[in-house]
């Protein structure tokens, strides 16, 4: 079986391609303006507290590099530790290979319907589309994910999946898809359309049956699970339905209950900006008498050891999905989360998707180039991955795979690097430059730029101005002024 | 080969080998100028909640006070008589088990102690001991009161998390009512989870 992820991490189209698409929308580029620079604003404010804050990322980061350490010997304490406390725990290579395990449990425990927690695991292996062919209705029960499920679309962000519409746009759409609602008296007021969410979802956690979470955080030495969330939905799925299957990817384990300790201070500081989400679950096992009597765990790779093997790019493993870096990259506020077509968008997105799905992962291997490399993304992550030197690494991976192949650009380059080899050569290429560029001046813009030369050149100015080659270098400049 | 023995086979061949160190110079314990009960409070009411302090002997008076609009109160094994000695509404009992529905009816409140109370985040730490019940109890009703005395506050999680008795029983951490920010990231308070939550901190236990 092949070593890399499925699943929902694939774009299926190249990110200039997808980017200039989302461009086009004025309001979705209004929207999440508005939403991160809220929620950054709000990071900063909670980060500035705490004065070990440093610390803390470091302890984080340095917990996350042992876990992969020792994920072999650490998986198989979890392993047994939850099935001594009564939970079931089930493995699987990749996204089919989960979803068919699920699906299996589901059918299994005899429902039709399912109530779920927000989960990127889930999403990530496409859990939903997969149990609505087998006849089974997943209800989404976070209020983003269940806006983006009633407007059929896919979520564009970690933490919040419909930061890409406005409380205007959710009115219009509960009003139109959401059964039982009363459309003369809904307004566009978050607190009403959280009401309105409560009374949609009230009945379904009180009947369901089978819930499905994901896990934040899972401890290898007790085999607890932790879910961390902010509305209640989590509670109700944890402790009401009489089953629960948890969706785990295998890099969520921390070695021990006290690690909680760093974790549970840099994940809400991080993610929404507060000293403490709402509420935050932890469960072991099975507890007889309180909540879900029949636990299953299904522990997912799904390209996750093959992230492992690179050196480099392995720290993209210690992520704990707070999605602190998409809030403060100027490229995701501009382009959104569909732009990334995996869902795991973002600066995250596009060191993780392409390692999980490895070099044959469709257009994946133009995520590392959706970046400028201004670095806000590393000063924000709270378990410290370096993603510009990771994107600069996946960059050179992706030149290197295709070297043998040949291309116009690395002709070019082959070509400037001869030029530049050599103190004379480059001196008269850039004399030549200089004469042959004159004309072209009459084209540029105000700034001294070309916006768009004729094909094949145009492949380099669809994304980028040129600019035209000053009358004067600065070594006849130095000649004529300088040295005598 | 399983599932099983072909993920840990290729996480055992990929894995890092160096070894290295976690450093754990983050603060554990409670800088020296602070009060934290002040702290709990001011965090509290951030959040919303309404938060009473009072001598034990008021706590009666205070539970009747905080629970007068509600028609009947749950409460778990474990909370003392005398907490809802003045309390004129029904009480109901878990034993045995309350019917989802019963939990679900308007005007139902739920009463509780805590295991443990984080100042530096506004939190309680509910772990299903003494005086909390199970954890649909305080889920379902719309209104949840918890009566924490003073001894059972510290400053940080680090402290909370290791004074847990049994960290294996199921664990709620409560910060505030239940609240969403899905919505243009803004917070809202009162979505699934109890939208009322009163705290009453006491004096300490003698």
């Amino acid at each position: 079986m092949n070593a890399y992820g499925t699943g929902n991490i694939t774009a299926r189209e190249p990110f200039p391609v997808a980017a200039r698409h989302e461009l086009g929308d004025a309001q979705l580029r209004a929207n999440l303006r508005r939403a991160t620079h809220t929620i950054r604003d709000k990071r900063l404010r909670v980060v500035e507290e705490l004065p070990d804050w440093e610390q803390l990322r470091r302890a984080g980061a340095a917990i996350k590099d042992d876990v992969l350490r020792r994920l072999p010997e650490l998986l198989e304490t979890f392993e047994a530790a939850a099935a001594a406390a009564g939970a079931t725990v089930h493995w699987a290579r990749d996204a089919q290979e989960a979803c068919r395990l699920v699906t299996g449990l589901v059918e299994a425990a005899g429902v039709t319907e399912v109530v779920k927690v927000k989960s990127m695991a889930t999403q990530e292996i496409g859990l939903n589309e997969a149990l609505a062919s087998a006849g089974v209705d997943a209800v989404e029960t976070d209020l983003a994910e269940l806006i983006v499920q009633l407007a059929d679309d896919t979520p564009s962000h970690i933490l919040v999946p419909a930061i890409h519409y406005n409380r205007r746009q959710i009115r219009e759409l509960f009003a139109a898809r959401m059964p039982g609602v009363d459309v003369d008296t809904l307004t566009d007021d978050p607190a009403a359309l959280a009401e309105a969410a409560r009374r949609h979802l009230r009945a379904r956690f009180l009947s369901a049956q089978v819930a499905v979470s994901g896990a934040n955080f899972a401890v290898a030495d007790s085999g607890t699970l932790v879910v961390v969330e902010s509305e209640g939905n989590g509670r109700m799925c944890l402790t009401l339905p009489p089953t629960l299957i948890s969706i785990v990817g295998i890099e969520k384990i921390v070695p021990t209950f006290a690690d909680l300790e760093v974790f549970l201070q840099l994940l809400p500081r991080s993610s929404t900006g507060e000293p403490m989400n709402p509420y935050t679950s932890m469960w072991t096992g099975v507890t007889p008498g309180d909540g879900p009597q029949t636990v299953h765990i299904v522990l997912v790779d799904n390209g996750r050891t093959a992230t492992l093997g690179d050196e480099v790019g392995r720290q993209a493993l210690r992520c704990i999905r707070c999605s602190a870096c998409l809030n403060v990259c100027p490229v995701y506020e501009r382009v959104g989360g569909h732009a990334y077509g995996s869902v795991y968008p973002g600066p995250i997105g596009a060191i993780l998707s392409p390692q999980l799905t490895g070099p044959d992962g469709a257009a994946n291997r133009t995520l590392p180039f959706a970046s400028t490399l201004c670095g806000a993304c590393f000063d924000a992550c709270p378990v410290r991955i370096d993603i510009p030197e990771v994107l600069v690494h996946l960059r050179q991976r992706g030149v290197d795979a295709r070297r043998g192949r040949p291309s116009a650009q690395r002709a070019g380059f082959q070509s400037l690097a001869w030029v530049m080899r050599d103190r004379k050569r480059y001196a008269t290429a850039l004399r030549a430059a200089r004469r042959g560029g004159a004309p072209l001046r009459m084209a540029a813009s105000r700034r001294g730029t070309l916006r768009r030369l004729p094909w094949p050149l145009s492949a380099w100015t669809a994304s980028r101005d040129l600019p035209v080659p000053p009358k004067q270098t600065f070594r006849e400049w130095w000649d004529k002024h300088v040295s005598p | 080969m399983s599932a099983r023995e072909e993920t840990l086979a290729r996480a055992r061949a990929n894995r890092p080998v160096a070894a290295g160190s976690v450093p754990r110079d983050y603060r554990t314990t409670a800088p020296a100028d602070v009060d934290l009960i002040e702290l709990l409070v001011d965090r509290l009411v951030d959040y919303r909640a309404t938060v009473r302090r009072c001598a034990l002997a008021a706590v009666p008076g205070v539970v009747a006070e905080l629970l007068g609009d509600d028609s009947a109160a749950v409460v778990p094994s474990g909370v003392p008589d005398e907490w809802l000695s003045a309390y004129p509404g029904k009480v109901l009992r878990d034993e045995p088990p309350l019917a989802v529905a019963d939990l679900d009816a308007p005007g139902v409140a739920v009463l509780t102690g805590c295991a443990v109370a984080v100042a530096q985040t506004g939190t309680i730490i509910l772990d299903t001991g003494p005086g909390q019940g199970r954890r649909a109890l305080t889920l379902v009703p719309d209104h949840h009161l918890c009566v924490l005395p003073a001894e059972q506050v510290v400053y940080g999680l680090p402290e909370a998390l290791a004074r847990l008795a049994a960290p294996t029983r199921p664990l709620t951490l409560v910060s505030g009512p239940s609240a969403t920010s899905d919505i243009e990231l803004d917070r809202v308070e009162g979505v699934h989870g109890p939208r009322r939550l009163d705290v009453v901190i006491t004096d300490r236990l003698e």
